[in-house]
């Protein structure tokens, strides 16, 4: 069965998404696997909003609270090590419950730290990179895509990286 | 996210986008996507469900080594074990985000002009 990407949003949310017409603009980028899996070095980006407790500032939401049809287009830096009491979120639009007990959903540090010991990934860069998934009303990915996002995937390339599992929230 | 997927992979690093929703990565086009039918905030399953979460990493890491096109979107077979009202309530914030207590009673005013213009 298909995916229902409507299940879980409520009907006003989805009643306008139904609305968008939009073509991807092509060709979509394609860079190939270098290697086969076990010697794959893994970066990790969410869209959760998460960041590291006390040693990074949260996401910009008491802006967005002030001024709702924008949202903050940073990104925050986690060490892979990081444990789950040093892992903090900033938000507005997703409940927080459930990534505050356990990171692995929405970041995956501990799964991909188990692949790795059972050969299956070579392992992870030193740091994942993490945005916050609201770009705004209508949205505005401009800051991701000319300034944001090229400069984390300079970071990741200088970690190691030979791929990366992106995780929206 | 589809945004930095493409940004991401452009720069040289083959990525592998796990999403609820297929509709952006379709719209948007990114190069390989894992759909799973889950709420918004447990992309890769429920807190502590560590087998569930390996399942879904591990599909993929699949893709990510199978897909050979561009656009590549495969639908994961896993289901979400709670009832559809409840985990459409669970995963939303305590309180609405600014920009829908701003949008939603404008939403709802169209859609009743719409219903109306059908009448």
């Amino acid at each position: 069965m298909p995916v229902d990407s409507f299940k879980y949003l409520p009907r006003l949310i989805a009643a306008f998404y139904r609305t968008i017409e939009r073509q991807p603009e092509l060709p979509i980028p394609w860079t190939p696997l270098p290697r086969p899996l076990p010697g794959c070095t893994f970066g990790l980006v969410t869209s959760g909003g998460l960041y590291h407790r006390d040693v990074e500032p949260p996401f910009d939401v008491a802006r967005e609270k002030q001024e709702p049809t924008w949202g903050d287009p940073t990104y925050r830096t986690i060490p892979t090590d990081v444990r789950q009491a040093e892992v903090a979120v900033s938000h507005l639009h997703i409940n927080t419950r459930g990534v505050l007990s356990d990171v692995n959903i929405l970041l995956p540090v501990h799964r991909l730290q188990e692949l790795a010991a059972e050969g299956h990934v070579r392992g992870l860069t030193d740091h994942a990179y993490s945005f916050m998934g609201y770009q705004g009303f209508p949205p505005d990915t401009t800051a991701w895509q000319e300034t944001y996002g090229p400069q984390v995937a300079e970071k990741l390339k200088a970690e190691g990286a030979d791929c990366v599992l992106l995780t929206p929230a | 996210m589809p945004v930095l997927a493409r940004t991401l992979e452009a720069a040289g690093l083959a990525t592998i986008l796990v999403t609820p929703m297929p509709f952006w990565a379709e719209k948007i086009g990114v190069p390989r996507t894992l759909a799973v039918e889950f709420p918004f905030g447990h992309t890769l399953g429920q807190p502590h469900d560590t087998v569930q979460q390996t399942r879904v990493i591990r599909q993929a890491l699949a893709v990510l080594e199978t897909a050979r096109a561009p656009g590549t979107i495969v639908h994961s077979p896993e289901t979400w074990p709670v009832v559809q009202r409840d985990a459409l309530k669970s995963w939303q914030p305590d309180e609405p985000s600014p920009i829908v207590q701003i949008m939603a009673p404008r939403f709802l005013e169209m859609m009743r002009q719409q219903r109306r213009r059908k009448v």
